[in-house]
This record gives C-alpha cells, sequence and structure tokens, in this order.
C-alpha cells in the first residue's frame, strides 16, 4: 500500500544509467589520456588499442610541459593559506560586528554583505592594479586579496551563525574576569566550528578552483593548476591534446580525493552555506 | 559588554577591514570613477564623461554578449532547475543506494571551469566530428555546449539544496494527502512546491548569479569563438581590457554596467520569490 515499501526496479535502472552519463565525461578523459595525441580528437569515444596506447607518456610530457608539481604546490599553498586566513579573520569580525551594535559597526557589516553581489570583473582591473602599486602580487600578497575579497559571504556567515549564541555565555566569561580576547578564542571560537567547516568548505571550493584573480595577479611567474591547464592550449599553436588529457586527469584526482574524504563535510556546508547565505 | 569589546577594533575587525579595503573598496570605488574617464594605466585619467557608456553600447561585440549572455541565463537556469528538483524528487524516494547516488551527481561541482571546458570540448568536438564540424564552426553549438556543460555542473549542487528542502516538508501532511486522496501532481503542487519554496528561492539565486556571471567555462570551451560570437559579457569585458589598448575606459564601463545588472537581476528575484515565500 505504502509505496516507500515497494522495491523501485524502474526508477533504480533509470538512475544507474543517469549516474554513468554522470561519469561518463571524466571516464572518456580518463580513457583518453592513455592514447597518443594524434588518436584523441578524432575518436574520443574509442579504447586504446596495440596501435595508440602510449602508457603513461602523456603524463611525464605533460607534467614536464606545464611544470605541473609546481603548480600543484602552488594551489596548494594559496588554497590552505587564503582559506586559513579566511576563517581566522572573518570568525573574529563576523562576532565583533554582530556583538557591537553601533552605526559604525552595522554600516561595515552592510558593505560586506553589499560586496557579495558585486561580480569581480567590476574590480578585476583596479584590483590588479592595486595590488601592482602595494606590492601584492606575489604568492603571500594574494592571501590577502584572497581576505578581502573573499570575506563578505563569509562574514555574513559567521554573523549569522553568532546571532544564534546566546549571550549568557559570555556575560559568564566576564563575570569571571576574562576579556574579549579570552572570551572570544576559548569560548566562542569552538562553538563556531561547524560554520567554520561551512565557510572552510566553502571558499576551497572557490580558491582551489579560481583562474582569473590569479591569473591577472600572480599569472605572469606563478601557476596554479588552472592557470596552468589554460598555459597548455598556449596562443594560437594546436593543442597537444595528449598531455591535456593527462592534465586534465590530474587536475581532477586532488578534489576527487578530498570529496571522497570529506564528503559528508562538503555537502552538508554546501547545503548550510546556501541555507544561510 | 559591548564597549568592552569595542575597544578590541584593531584586534578583531582591522585585519579584515585593511584586507577589505584593498581588495574591494578601493577597487570598486577606482573602478566608478575610472568608467568615466579615458586611462590606460590608471594614473593617467582624463575625464570623459559619459562617453565610454556610449561606446559601449555602440559596440556591436558588447550588445551581441548580452544577448548571448541573456539568452544562456534563461535557458540554462530552467533546465538546472527542473532537472534538479526532478532528481531530488527521485531521490528523496526510498531508492537502493541514494547517497551513491548523491555523491555521483554532485561531483561534477567541484571540478574548477577551466577543467570543465576542456573536458566538454573533447567531447563535443568527438560528437561534432562524426559530421565534420568542431564546436567553433556556428555559434550555435558553443550555446547548447555550454548550456550541457552547467547542468552538469550545477545539477547535483542545486539537487542538494533541494533534496534538503524535500526532506523538510512533514511526513504527517504527506501522509494525511494521501488518505484524503489526493494525487500525486495534487501532492506536489499544493504541498511539496510550496514548502520548499525557500530551496527555490537559494537554488534560482545560485544558477542565475552563476550563469550570468559565467567566465572560465566560456574561456575554457569556445574561448567566444567563432569571431566572439559566443562570448559573454565576462568575457567580453575582458577582452575589451586586455585585448584592446586604449579601450580601459570602455571596459571599465561594460564592468559597472555588469555590476549593476547583476545587482538588478538578483534582487528582483529574491524580492519575488520570497513574497511568494510569505504568501504561503
Amino acid at each position: 500500500m505504502d509505496d516507500t515499501q515497494q522495491k523501485r526496479p524502474f526508477l533504480f535502472l533509470f538512475l544507474v544509467v543517469l549516474a554513468v552519463a554522470f561519469l561518463s565525461p571524466i571516464l572518456i578523459v580518463l580513457m583518453n589520456s592513455f592514447k597518443g595525441k594524434f588518436f584523441i580528437s578524432d575518436a574520443p569515444f574509442v579504447f586504446p588499442n596495440s596501435d595508440t596506447y602510449v602508457g603513461l607518456e602523456n603524463y611525464t610530457s605533460g607534467i614536464q610541459k606545464i611544470n605541473f608539481f609546481s603548480a600543484f604546490g602552488m594551489s596548494l599553498f594559496i588554497t590552505i593559506g587564503a582559506v586559513s586566513l579566511i576563517v581566522f579573520f572573518t570568525s573574529m569580525t563576523g562576532w565583533y560586528l554582530t556583538r557591537v551594535k553601533t552605526k559604525w559597526a552595522s554600516a561595515l557589516f552592510y558593505m560586506f554583505v553589499f560586496s557579495m553581489i558585486v561580480p569581480f570583473q567590476m574590480v578585476m582591473f583596479t584590483m590588479t592594479k592595486t595590488a601592482n602599486v602595494i606590492g601584492l602580487d606575489n604568492p603571500i600578497g594574494i592571501l590577502i586579496i584572497y581576505l578581502g575579497f573573499g570575506s563578505g559571504l563569509s562574514v555574513f556567515l559567521f554573523s549569522g551563525f553568532v546571532k544564534s549564541i546566546p549571550l549568557e555565555i559570555e556575560e559568564a566569561v566576564m563575570i569571571d574576569g576574562g576579556g574579549p580576547p579570552q572570551m572570544f578564542f576559548k569560548v566562542i571560537l569552538p562553538i563556531l566550528k561547524p560554520i567554520a567547516i561551512t565557510v572552510a568548505i566553502l571558499n576551497v571550493m572557490w580558491v582551489w578552483n579560481d583562474y582569473l584573480l590569479p591569473y591577472l595577479i600572480i599569472g605572469t611567474e606563478y601557476k596554479t593548476i588552472p592557470i596552468a591547464v589554460q598555459y597548455l592550449k598556449g596562443g594560437y599553436g594546436s593543442i597537444d591534446m595528449g598531455a591535456m588529457m593527462a592534465m586534465l586527469v590530474l587536475a581532477i584526482i586532488p578534489i576527487v580525493i578530498f570529496y571522497l574524504f570529506c564528503q559528508k563535510y562538503i555537502i552538508e556546508g554546501v547545503v548550510a552555506g546556501a541555507v544561510k547565505g | 559588554m559591548q564597549k568592552m569589546i569595542q575597544k578590541y577594533f584593531a584586534l578583531f575587525a582591522l585585519p579584515t577591514l585593511i584586507a577589505f579595503t584593498l581588495a574591494f573598496v578601493v577597487p570598486f570605488i577606482m573602478g566608478i570613477y575610472l568608467s568615466f574617464t579615458q586611462f590606460t594605466t590608471v594614473n593617467d585619467a582624463t575625464w570623459v564623461g559619459l562617453d565610454n557608456y556610449i561606446k559601449a553600447f555602440s559596440d556591436k561585440d558588447f550588445l551581441n554578449a548580452l544577448w548571448f549572455t541573456a539568452r544562456f541565463t534563461i535557458v540554462s537556469v530552467v533546465l538546472i532547475n527542473v532537472f534538479a528538483f526532478l532528481i531530488a524528487l527521485l531521490l528523496t524516494k526510498k531508492v537502493l543506494g541514494t547517497n551513491v547516488f548523491r555523491t555521483i551527481f554532485f561531483m561534477p561541482n567541484l571540478i574548477g571551469g577551466i577543467v570543465l571546458g576542456y573536458i566538454w570540448q573533447l567531447i563535443f568536438n568527438g560528437i561534432l566530428y562524426k559530421f565534420d564540424v568542431t564546436l567553433t564552426n556556428d555559434p550555435a553549438y558553443g550555446f547548447w555546449g555550454l548550456v550541457i556543460l552547467m547542468n552538469w555542473q550545477l545539477i547535483g549542487y542545486m539537487m542538494i539544496i533541494y533534496i534538503a528542502g524535500i526532506q523538510n516538508v512533514p511526513k504527517e501532511q504527506l501522509e494525511a494527502a494521501k488518505i484524503d486522496g489526493a494525487t500525486n501532481w495534487v501532492i506536489l503542487r499544493k504541498i511539496i512546491l510550496p514548502l520548499v519554496m525557500p530551496s527555490i528561492t537559494i537554488c534560482l539565486f545560485l544558477s542565475i548569479s552563476n550563469s550570468f556571471k559565467l567566465f572560465d567555462q566560456n574561456l575554457a570551451l569556445t574561448a567566444g569563438a567563432p569571431s566572439k560570437q559566443t562570448a559573454m559579457l565576462a568575457l567580453d569585458i575582458f577582452n575589451t581590457f586586455y585585448g584592446k589598448t586604449g579601450f580601459e575606459g570602455v571596459g571599465q564601463a561594460k564592468a559597472v554596467m555588469f555590476f549593476l545588472m547583476v545587482g538588478i537581476i538578483v534582487i528582483v528575484q529574491l524580492a519575488i520569490t520570497r513574497r511568494k515565500e510569505i504568501e504561503n
């Protein structure tokens, strides 16, 4: 009677087909990464055979061409650095702006919210110039740019969470003689952990995959993975399809590993970020 | 207590504020000012009034990008949300392996736009090769290519949000409706849809702003080819800044209009769907 009790073989089968369709683009790239570069564009849906199979040749040539491991290291450094700065500083700011109820604090808060709807292209040119002038156009400086440009959403999410923390907790700390720094780092920060995970996940997804901002700020000297992949396309020359396939696979692997390990947090984080944002 | 916290402005708020000022406030204000000037390096700006805006609107590439972006946003937002909602409905039924399916459908979302663009370039060119054409032969290929790519990327994301919304619908209410003999269609229209309205608001917001602002995928898949006909607004602005010297002011004027369009669209959409939420 109750249709939740029924087995649904057709629905299940349909979902399996859909899942295969969803995965196939990645599998096709993986398959082609083992084929010689002249056998890819014409017949991407054909399995490698004894004529077209080249083993790991595409991987070794691609890694050399774009210096993949240095790009990987740069991506890792910028992502970890930027996300740590964002979580550390915007959690403090989100708490401060929610607890201090002055005109200035709320004006500042609304400026952060406002920045969330401004597209990157609006500040693209002037931000790059500013970074050049004040010397933020290096792998350390770009972390500050990320903190600044990413602070809107993060302050907003932290602030929303702080509103749900009862003031009594902070008052109790004060009665015990603790000042605001102690109050925040010993008591509030641990309470903020769930939203801090959400903020971290959303920012990792942004910074790791970001192309244009790092390209404009540090792209001439330093390459992150997306910049390195785009670089493979080069100017007007033709693309080495073999190397491209191999590098696409290498670009995807870290994300898949990250996803499989933190899947629960990622999905919860996305839902929490969306519902509160 | 507020007074005590207030004294620690330099510790709690100042670092973020400095970074925010450097990376956002100053570039934003400078950007608005520069859109009324002619410049090549920011320091040599001379006031030209609305000249850049007039030039932007007489630029065929810009108008074409605007039209392309508008059509792309409408088509992909509708398709993404319809598919995401339908899959969410299926996955909230008791089927074997819902978690595995959810994991798979969400995964494309984590892959960056540049990588996504090249993955799909391979696939589309592979299919089109059989018809002796490539992705850049006809702007229609690029258009539908981007729509498919965007669906592949965002369906899983929106699905996750819809699933959370559907799971919040009280079971008792669904069972009561069934006992009263309501058809599935009526249950969907009268109970599920009104209750997932908040999810719809968010998903529309995310899919509209992501589609309208699309850059990386556009650059990697077609880079605007053939002859800039598949360039969206963000790419056209980039090309104006970095492709033609002497047009930096026009690029900045386009960027200001781009910002205003994003702002207006997002605010109107939020106002409409939020009102629907309250009506329910």
